[in-house]
């Protein structure tokens, strides 16, 4: 009894912590002017109207489509050229020996602390330098290598058993073969909580992007829904359309891969 | 032996696996780190007639003694003092909740966690609305409701002692999530066995809260509230979509001052100064944890 009382009020507080979600998902599907007259009411959570009239109205007043595409090949070229380059050095700094290599990790572990806020604006000068403003390469290429996603590849590499190398070194395979075919899949808890904390982080951009693109050809989806927002004429059911459609693919691929998100959240607490 | 000739083989190779992440972070982290340092001692202003010059502490003191980015200084430890409390103990309640709810655990995690994977500025414009002025606003009609009518309605956003506020409400209502999962592998981790005993001794829930789980969560306490503070510092993309920093500076923070002064105003080396100052925050908290974390190793 005790136990079900506590199910139902659970329920209740959640119900209540989502009602911005509820909101946003049954706004998107009603009339510009319900939307704001309704917000004071319950019928703001209740789609007695229900058209995807807002959805055909961002389509045809924004290019959607090139949004998400940009904020998809951003955020997929961080995480897959993170994978890559902060797992490689990971292992490095785990398993081989090398001149200078631990001066270079205690750099590293100190890079770690340095937010974008603190270099933002230099940052800008020097990407502006290279001719970088208003493309892809300037979203993508200064955070695929990260310190923190290092550290994380490096303190799971060093609990894996050294005897997976050594088989591997007695059948004379190399670094990178023995990396890729014997280290990299035995680490996947890793590679999965490093790409979900990118993935995390890199899909939010927010200020980098607003600093360093001007147009809608390379535009992200969390800047251009702040743009979108600001485009008169001010019309909610079509901001919710937009922010529907920018976070629904996002829900989805949360629900399927939940045990690693979770996980990949917990791997930050580790540190420490 | 072995170990002599491995050594040598792979003196080259160690570097070579890491070169592409450290040159990334030569690039584009100690770089521009070091310029930040560089150019907040010059006079570096773009469109300024006067020649670039070493101008030593001149733009500290200058950001010092700004009533702007002071009270940017302030309203970001406001925030930071508000809402790392606020949002851990809600985080708290809401992991030892989720902790007791068995089956359904799962269900009720996915639900508290799903405001983490809407982007900052999403959760900003939806925000706005719900805390839109006038009786009409979903804010200030469950406001209304709930004081049965006392309640009398206003408008967040513009009014200088509730912007802030919204602000924080808004920040904690989308990052409660992180930090419920993240004390909820906590209390999982806890060994059982420390209750059972405590049980057989007599100790009550209460007694068993305060002297088995906050002790045992400590660190991990510790941990999300640092993390939560250094955001705080960090704290931008809401102000800048929600309230450009007004009204009258009581929503304004170091980051919308810095890039304030250096893309609007184009004041490259205050505005430079300033994320200085930022990080000098950023390192004061890291060390804080450092030790507190260590002072615990000591005890335990």
């Amino acid at each position: 009894m005790k136990r079900v009382l506590g199910g139902i009020s659970l329920l209740l507080v959640s119900l209540i912590y989502l009602a911005p979600v509820l909101f946003m998902f049954i706004g998107s599907l009603k009339p510009d002017a319900d939307v704001l007259v309704q917000a004071g009411s319950w019928r703001a959570l209740w789609p007695d109207t229900a058209s995807l009239e807002n959805y055909r109205n961002v389509i045809a007043r924004v290019p959607f489509g090139r949004y998400l595409f940009n904020s998809l090949f951003i955020t997929v070229a961080i995480v897959a050229g993170g994978l890559l380059v902060n797992s490689l050095a990971g292992y490095a700094f785990s398993r081989l020996q090398f001149r200078g290599r631990n001066l270079l990790f205690a750099v590293v572990l100190a890079l770690m602390i340095i937010p974008l806020e603190a270099i933002a604006v230099p940052l800008f000068y020097q990407v502006t330098l290279f001719g970088w403003r208003d493309t892809y390469i300037v979203q993508i290429i200064p955070f695929i290598a990260n310190a923190f996603s290092i550290y994380l590849f490096y303190t799971y590499f060093l609990g894996l058993p050294k005897e997976l190398e050594e088989s591997a070194r007695i059948d004379g395979a190399g670094v990178l073969h023995t990396f890729f075919l014997i280290i990299a899949p035995n680490a996947l808890p890793a590679f999965a909580s490093v790409a979900i904390l990118t993935f995390l982080t890199q899909w939010g951009a927010f200020l980098w992007p607003l600093m360093v693109t001007s147009g809608d050809a390379v535009r992200p989806l969390p800047l251009a829904i702040a743009t979108f927002h600001s485009l008169p004429p001010l019309q909610w059911g079509d901001i919710f359309a937009f922010g529907v459609m920018m976070v629904a693919p996002v829900i989805l691929v949360f629900i399927v891969f939940q045990r690693w998100f979770v996980r990949g959240v917990v791997a930050t607490g580790i540190k420490g | 032996m072995a170990t002599g000739t491995c050594s040598k083989r792979s003196l080259p190779t160690g570097l070579l696996l890491s070169a592409p992440a450290l040159l990334g972070l030569l690039l584009f982290v100690a770089v521009p780190f070091t310029l930040a340092f560089l150019l907040s001692f010059t006079n570096l202003r773009l469109g300024s007639p006067l020649p670039l010059e070493w101008v030593g502490w001149e733009q500290y003191r200058r950001i010092f003694s700004d009533p702007a980015f002071l009270r940017a200084i302030a309203n970001n430890s406001l925030f930071a003092l508000f809402v790392v409390p606020l949002q851990t103990t809600a985080a708290l309640v809401l992991a030892l909740l989720l902790n007791r709810a068995l089956g359904a655990v799962k269900l009720f995690r996915t639900l508290f966690f799903l405001p983490v994977v809407f982007p900052l500025s999403l959760v900003a414009i939806v925000w706005m609305l719900i805390l839109a002025p006038g009786p009409n606003g979903m804010m200030n009609a469950a406001m209304e409701s709930l004081s049965l009518g006392a309640w009398e309605s206003r408008d967040f956003l513009r009014d200088p002692d509730w912007a802030l506020p919204a602000i924080m409400l808004t920040s904690i209502w989308q990052g409660v999530g992180f930090q419920m999962v993240i004390l909820l592998a906590g209390l999982q981790a806890i060994p059982r066995e420390l209750y059972e005993s405590a049980a057989i001794d007599g100790a009550g829930r209460g007694r068993q809260f305060l002297h088995i789980t906050l002790p045992q969560l400590r660190n991990t306490l510790i941990f999300v509230m640092l993390v939560t503070t250094m955001l705080a510092f960090r704290l931008f993309d809401q102000v800048q979509i929600m309230t450009q920093g007004g009204p009258l500076r009581a929503t304004t923070t170091v980051m919308f001052e810095a890039v304030q002064a250096a893309f609007t105003r184009q004041q490259v080396a205050k505005g430079a100064a300033m994320t200085v100052a930022l990080f000098g925050i950023v390192l004061i908290i890291t060390w804080i944890q450092r030790r507190i974390t260590r002072e615990d190793r000591e005890i335990a």
